[in-house]
């Protein structure tokens, strides 16, 4: 067992451009869920909008990177909005099921034969993000970070993803300390209460719907500018559980609460995936108990079994606060 | 098969033969016959050889082969027509896998007359693919159906009410799956309140647990019947188990109705890979009733396990009406679900009456698992699959009324199915799903569900 090695692939698993792509679309999903109490069950269809808004307006269109990421934020706003209107007035597990289809059909349209000259099917869209590559102002060579080896196209990715990450973590902090951010926390301690001073609770609901989603469109964005690749079956539901597990661990409704749930998230599960992979490499656990392609089941089970006892014992994360994290249904 | 057809395809082959043993007497390469070809290369661009290749034509084999020292390997086919073209995974060598696992099916390869099709099979590093990638890695994507085999479908070209009447037929046998899976999550719902999460994985545990009775090279090889019946029993005690062992104490320390619904999320999650790591990520099918003759009834076709599969799921689901309307815990059952409150101080042991529900949901999506795998494939996602068409069952009938659910899944079933008159058949359940969300809009409380407040 080569510890360091594990270590090294770890770190880079936390702080690299995916972990920044999941605290991105957790920060949007923190707006929903943390902050609104709404439970959006496909955030990973703003996500699949972000992304295929970019890759089909630059590989299909030809137009250029930075309206093609305009494309995928007014698609998001357009989901947001197709979304919000029907389901926002429902109680809140129909929400839950309404958004978790609604990310299933656009997966399955986006992937049909049918979508394929635009969305280039199950085989998706490759090579759009050059112009992103291209904009890369670090000369190349290799940079250390500590045992950490990062090509300068590696670390622009990275540095782009954590600097919208925190971008997004500051303009919700100012939103939330904000008055609009003190009717949205209302509305999840008590919609009726909102609602009986006047505040158009509906409005409120749908606008943080908006925001949440166009911030999670953006994590769709830097998923697929780190692989220049986007293909219908990375956006799979079990990306949003993923979601709910890392801004579970740490801390809903709290600001820092995404940043920190996904560094750690993904130091545990990469850290966990390699422990096991050395594991049944050097043979102390025998490959016909498991072998080395089942070992990514034995993750994804993991990360359920850590949602679960999350939510069983300590529902409000590292940072939260147990008080507000006393959901019920209303 | 109709005798015509068989006719023309045994012609098809005799000739295909002759001119097969022609070129081989002239010596000469056969170019003109229809043909699948291509080439296996590795991801280093070197040959590999010895993978074997087969060709279906309506789920029938029509030839094999395997890749040549250059790794190009060419399946002669019998007629022009839409084939399907598999790589069998297993024959390529051990550190080589298929790009994706959709990628050792092509499912629809068109064959034109007299051209020989190339077809690829993209094939990479064992380590490239599972190597510890954050995003990507580790599962492979689920093969939505690409590998199920579907019932029979309406021939091209016939008359469209006839099609229409064979999509019935098909929509009736997909909703009967469906609603005997979902009445169990409807009757949860309504005594608990817990949108459960991992009920598709019940009705997986129901498929997994027969296919391996029935079918597994360890298990003991049982007829189809008593290890459905075994699977069912299993089912049952899963689902009591979990109630006993997890929700009931989580109600008792007073977690809130979301925190509830989303550690079924995770329950779900860990069901579901750990019958991963168990099943393995390759598609099962039962040993018996594979191959039936067609039962022609005027336009419609049908296997006699398909119509055995709706009227099993009818007669369930009268059981189950009956049982709600007629019996002592029936009675308590709907009481508990009307008012939980006033039926436990009128001396409901509602406990009681929460795990008879769990036993009696988990057994009866059990039983649907072996039906969906007995229908299509079992495969360790297929419950996973079934669940958001379950909850457009149960939504669209009125959440929490079991006969709401029954009516509900029949119509997702029905509209997924007619759906591939007009639709790609690979849209099928998005179509579903779509209608779930029309009736969010017009009728939120479902079709027989109580008009009350849901917003």
């Amino acid at each position: 067992m080569d510890f360091a090695s594990i270590l090294t692939t770890a770190l880079n698993g936390a702080i690299g451009p995916v972990a920044a792509a999941y605290a991105l679309a957790a920060i949007g999903l923190n707006v929903h869920f943390g902050y609104t109490g709404l439970l959006n069950f496909g955030q990973v269809g703003f996500m699949l909008v972000g992304a295929y808004g970019v890759a089909i307006s630059v590989s299909v269109f030809g137009l250029p990177l930075w309206v093609g990421m305009l494309v995928g934020v007014l698609s998001a706003v357009v989901l947001a909005l197709l979304l919000g209107l029907p389901t926002l007035r429902l109680r809140s597990d129909y929400l839950a099921i309404a958004t978790i289809a609604a990310g299933e059909i656009l997966r399955l349209f986006y992937r049909s034969s049918f979508a394929e000259p635009v969305t280039g099917g199950v085989f998706g869209l490759q090579r759009f993000a050059n112009d992103f590559y291209d904009l890369n102002p670090i000369p190349p060579g290799r940079y250390e970070l500590g045992p950490i080896i990062l090509s300068s196209r590696d670390l622009w990715v990275t540095l782009f993803g954590w600097g919208l990450v925190l971008l997004a973590t500051l303009l919700v902090y100012l939103l939330i300390h904000s008055p609009w951010g003190r009717v949205i926390r209302s509305i999840r301690e008590d919609e009726f209460a909102a609602l009986s001073l006047g505040k158009n609770v509906y409005a409120y609901k749908l606008q943080s719907l908006v925001l949440g989603g166009v911030i999670g469109s953006f994590g769709g964005m830097v998923l697929v500018f780190n692989t220049q690749s986007a293909s219908p079956d990375s956006f799979d539901p079990v990306v949003t559980f993923f979601l709910y597990t890392l801004l579970v661990l740490g801390g809903a409704g709290r600001v820092f609460g995404p940043l920190l749930g996904s560094v750690l998230f993904w130091f545990i599960v990469v850290s966990l995936d390699s422990t096991l992979r050395q594991a049944i490499g050097a043979g102390y656990i025998p490959s016909d108990v498991l072998s080395a392609s089942e070992a990514g089941a034995v993750r994804f089970a993991l990360v359920g079994l850590g949602l679960l006892l999350l939510m069983v014992y300590r529902p409000q994360g590292i940072l939260g606060r147990k008080e507000e994290m006393v959901l019920d249904a209303r | 098969m109709t005798p015509r057809s068989m006719f023309a395809r045994l012609t098809a082959l005799l000739v295909l033969t002759f001119i097969a043993l022609l070129t081989l007497v002239g010596g000469a390469a056969a170019q003109d016959g229809e043909a699948v070809r291509g080439t296996i290369r590795g991801p280093d661009g070197d040959p590999v050889v010895g993978v074997t290749i087969t060709a279906h034509l309506n789920g029938e084999e029509v030839g094999s082969t395997e890749t040549g020292d250059d790794g190009t390997w060419q399946i002669d086919l019998p007629e022009p027509g839409t084939y399907e073209v598999r790589l069998d995974p297993d024959t390529l060598p051990e550190d080589l896998i298929p790009r994706r696992q959709s990628d050792a099916v092509r499912p629809e390869v068109k064959i034109n007359a007299g051209k020989a099709q190339a077809v690829l099979f993209p094939v990479v590093d064992k380590d490239d693919q599972g190597a510890p990638d954050p995003g990507t890695g580790g599962e492979e994507p689920p093969p939505d159906g690409e590998v199920t085999e579907e019932p029979p479908l309406p021939r091209e070209g016939a008359p469209f009410l006839e099609r229409l009447a064979q999509v019935l037929v098909n929509g009736i046998q997909y909703g009967a799956v469906i609603a005997i899976s979902a009445v169990g999550l409807s009757l949860i719902f309504g005594t608990t309140r817990l949108i459960n999460f991992a009920h598709g994985e019940l009705v997986t545990i129901g498929a997994v647990a027969a296919f391996f009775f029935n079918a597994s090279a360890a298990g003991p090889g049982m007829h189809l019947i008593a290890a459905g019946i075994l699977a069912i029993l299993i089912g049952g005690l899963v689902g009591g188990g979990l109630e006993r062992g997890l929700w009931r104490p989580l109600r008792g320390r007073g977690t809130g109705r979301i925190n509830l619904f989303i550690i079924s999320i995770g329950l779900s999650l860990l069901l579901r890979h750990v019958i991963l790591v168990f099943f393995g990520s390759r598609p099962g099918s039962y040993t018996d009733y594979n191959i039936q003759p067609v039962i022609r009834l005027g336009p419609i076709s049908a296997t006699p396990r398909d119509l055995a599969i709706v009227v099993i799921s009818v007669v369930m689901l009268f059981a189950v009406a009956l049982m709600l309307q007629k019996t002592r815990i029936g009675t308590a059952i709907r009481a508990v679900s009307d008012d939980r409150d006033l039926a436990s101080s009128s001396g409901i042991n509602v406990n009681r009456v929460v795990l008879v529900v769990w036993i009696l949901g988990g057994a009866l999506a059990s039983l649907g698992g072996v039906m969906f795998g007995l229908a299509q494939i079992v495969t360790w996602d297929m419950g996973f699959k079934l669940l958001l068409l379950m909850f457009a069952g149960i939504i669209l009938g009125g959440l929490g009324s079991a006969y709401g659910a029954m009516v509900g899944s029949f119509v997702v079933g029905i509209v997924a199915h007619l759906s591939t008159l007009w639709f790609p058949i690979e849209l099928q359940n998005a179509w579903a799903l779509l209608v779930l969300i029309v009736v969010l809009l017009v009728r939120p409380q479902g079709i027989l569900g109580r008009k009350e407040r849901v917003g």
